[in-house]
């Protein structure tokens, strides 16, 4: 049987007179994604999104895995394709799910019909579909309040889709429909989150990550790239910038008072990265800080590295614990990869006393008194650039 | 001109192992255990190695079996000789500087239920005769010791270790892991009264992917793989002959005495130079194998000393290759402190190291220490 993927767009559907800009690009992302399985082609309806595929022989399973990962979508549901007409109706559904009808003990029809000129209303589908799949599995029981199973009859213009209970989707909002933030990338666990849920809210990502060779190793690069790649899978295409910081670490290292130590890296981190931000046409900054967590991450260090920012700085992990963001890395695949044990940029110098109340005009002043300004130029000139996909 | 110093993790395969591998390919491609002619040429090949591999350790060629390397010569010795006496007793001694191949099969046999007696080393990571002696009784079935330290280079004593064992009257079976010490020192199996001892080919100039395991007549092993009876089923699976045929050809070309001679030389130039810097810890005993010289630069993170190594062209490594980014288990069995574990480092020579390699590796040490941030 014909198969096709049906999708709710959620949220959209609230969007008012910009709807059909966003479930275009919606449409975009998935294509895209879908891309290297074969060729689909969408039709909108109402607050349906249709994805029917040109091919006959498409890996569905791994379609659904990838259309579960893409934002903008509420819920879908994998639906068979039949003609209008009752009996084909009713023995589509239990080819297309007699199967799962049989893994149940209780279950509810319900029709849809968008087509009004459909001989049989929609409580006449249901039970005349429901009886039949009664007589075909009598040890099934119908429960119209709490079913484990529903089956959808969705008569439409042209095809009857059948389908059983929804798949949830990713949620949030079409990646691009927000525009373009840089994240602040290093090995850790809570980066990768952070960067997954701004493009959940449908920012395009630009990767940001410090090396500071020797210090940090080819390997911890590589790690980074996995990591990046993996946020991929739900951002989409991420441009990934490596910064070479080692001058600006070892200049602080030798030129700052060691209890700054880190808030000045956190400081001229940002300053970096503002500017490539700004070369790459982001309007944001995100980072994956955690209040309290570390000594870099208390309010007044927090005050501290805002103090350099001429954008906003989305911090998504702000009020979570660490517990939860590690549940979230393991959903989305990070956690794994972020534990690989190799050195990064943050811990290279690690003050045994960091200042975790850091005064405003401390901090500049050691920082002034140092002059970094051609460093970071140096630092921003020498950032290589990849696409991660 | 690049120095290659990280031979213990593994080493360039040698010209008369690849002239035997390339053989084995183009010529001599057939299934040892098939019955035609193409079958019985391989098998040939096969048992010239046996007896090549044989003739290093002094055993007969009965009583050697080709592997997929050392890490999987140790599961076979180690699992294979518990679970075949654990009715005779179920106490095991293990040395508590083994590579992780040794280390973690006894840690599973402790989870089976097996007491599992760490032995203590010193400051050089060797076990002592009295440690062996006590820990050893009547209800001990396996003694697994390493002959050469992977990270350290120690010899450890195993003819007076093993003497230990049988002084005590105890059917413990004797399994040295020899991974480090094949083709290096003079290892009789006959002399040093063991049972079971592994080897690899890649670490002597072979290539990766072939091993051996030395079984003394009259020993039995619990098998832990099935398959077609090739090993005589301690090792079932079609033989990887490329693999056995590079390591043929790298026994080949072995000159132990010789090699020890030259590294033994070059070895003590290197330590001396080293010693000249300020800031440079030598970790290895003077008696240590000279293939092996592990140092310490104490402030000096182990990554980015190795980082900067590289960038330099000169490729060590720091604790085992084996464990990238762990802390050393092995130095901290053998006491050493944090800051000196921290910022280790393994220089590992093989017979082709030339002085000029050491030269510049001193070199870029001395470089590491002026240019590198202390921690």
């Amino acid at each position: 049987m014909k198969k096709v993927i049906l999708i709710k767009n959620g949220e959209l559907v609230l969007k008012g007179l910009n709807r059909s800009t966003f479930e275009d690009m919606l449409i975009k992302n998935m294509k895209r994604r879908l891309m290297s399985l074969g060729t689909f082609s969408f039709t909108k309806a109402q607050s349906t999104i249709m994805a029917e595929p040109e091919d006959e022989d498409i890996d569905f399973d791994e379609a659904v895995e990838r259309i579960g990962k893409i934002f903008g979508i509420v819920a879908f549901s994998v639906a068979g394709v039949t003609e209008k007409d009752l009996e084909k109706i009713k023995s589509a559904v239990m080819e297309f799910l007699g199967e799962e009808l049989r893994s149940v003990k209780t279950f509810k029809v319900n029709a849809k019909r968008s087509d009004k000129k459909f001989q049989y209303k929609s409580p006449e589908i249901c039970r005349e579909v429901g009886g039949h799949i009664l007589s075909n599995i009598p040890s099934l029981r119908v429960d119209v309040h709490n079913p484990e199973l529903t089956v959808t009859v969705e008569v439409r213009d042209k095809y009857v889709f059948v389908h059983g209970n929804q798949i949830k989707g990713a949620g949030g909002m079409p990646v691009g429909s927000s525009g373009r933030a840089a994240l602040l990338l290093s090995g850790g666990i809570d980066s990768p989150v952070a960067g997954y849920m701004m493009a959940k809210r449908g920012l395009v990502l630009t990767a940001i990550h410090f090396a500071a060779p020797p210090y940090t190793s080819p390997r911890a690069e590589l790690k980074v790239r996995t990591l990046a790649s993996i946020v991929s899978k739900y951002s989409g295409r991420i441009n990934f910038a490596v910064v070479p910081f080692t001058e600006i670490q070892e200049h602080i290292k030798d030129n700052c008072p060691e209890e700054l130590f880190t808030i000045i890296m956190r400081r001229l981190m940002m300053k970096v990265a503002l500017r490539i931000a700004e070369r790459d046409k982001c309007q944001a900054l995100i980072t994956g800080e955690s209040l309290g967590q570390v000594a870099s991450q208390t309010i007044g260090a927090i005050a501290c590295t805002d103090a350099v920012a001429t954008m906003p700085v989305f911090r998504p992990c702000i009020g979570m614990d660490k517990e939860e963001i590690i549940t979230i890395a393991r959903k989305i695949g990070t956690f794994e990869t972020s534990l690989e044990p190799y050195e990064d940029c943050c811990t290279v110098f690690t003050p045994k006393h960091p200042r975790t109340r850091p005064i405003l005009e401390n901090v500049e002043q050691a920082e002034n008194a140092v002059g970094f300004e051609e460093m970071i130029e140096r630092a921003v000139s020498g950032t290589r650039f990849c696409s991660v996909e | 001109m690049e120095a290659y110093l990280d031979n213990s993790a593994t080493t360039k395969p040698c010209e008369s192992a690849k002239k035997r591998l390339n053989e084995s390919i183009e010529l001599l491609w057939g299934n040892p255990s098939s019955l035609h002619e193409k079958g019985l040429s391989s098998q040939l090949l096969l048992e010239e190695a046996r007896a090549a591999v044989s003739k290093v350790i002094s055993c007969e060629t009965n009583e050697l079996f080709f592997t997929s390397g050392g890490t999987e010569s140790n599961n076979i010795a180690v699992f294979g000789a518990a679970h075949a006496m654990q009715r005779r007793g179920k106490r095991v001694l293990v040395s508590s500087v083994e590579h992780p191949s040794v280390a973690k099969a006894f840690d599973a046999l402790e989870n089976e239920g097996f007491e599992v007696v760490r032995l203590p080393v010193d400051r050089s990571g060797l076990v002592s005769e009295e440690a062996v002696f006590n820990a050893v009784d009547e209800k001990t079935v396996l003694v697994s010791m390493m002959a050469v330290n992977n990270e350290l280079g120690t010899i450890e004593p195993i003819e007076k270790l093993s003497q230990a064992v049988k002084a005590k009257n105890s059917p413990a079976l004797i399994h040295v892991d020899a991974v480090q010490a094949f083709g290096k020192i003079p290892l009789n199996v006959r002399k040093l009264k063991i049972d079971l001892m592994s080897v690899s080919a890649h670490k002597i100039h072979g290539v990766k992917g072939a091993g051996a395991l030395f079984v003394r007549r009259g020993v039995r092993l619990a098998p832990h793989v099935f398959g077609g009876g090739q090993e005589k089923d301690i090792r079932p699976g079609t033989e990887p002959l490329p693999a056995i045929a590079a390591f043929y050809g790298a026994v080949e070309e072995l000159t132990p005495a010789k090699s020890l001679e030259k590294l033994t030389a070059l070895r003590d130039g290197f330590v001396s130079s080293l010693s000249a810097l300020d800031g440079v810890v030598v970790n290895s005993a003077a008696t240590a194998l000279p293939y092996i010289v592990n140092i310490s630069l104490p402030h000096f993170p182990s990554e980015a000393v190795l980082n900067f190594l590289s960038s330099k062209g000169v490729y060590v490594s720091s604790g085992s290759a084996c464990a990238k980014g762990h802390r050393s288990p092995v130095l901290t069995a053998a006491g050493l402190e944090k800051e000196i574990v921290d910022s280790s480092l393994r220089i590992s020579l093989s017979r082709f190291t030339t002085a000029q390699e050491l030269e510049k590796c001193a070199e870029a040490i001395g470089e590491a220490l002026g240019t590198i941030r202390r921690k």
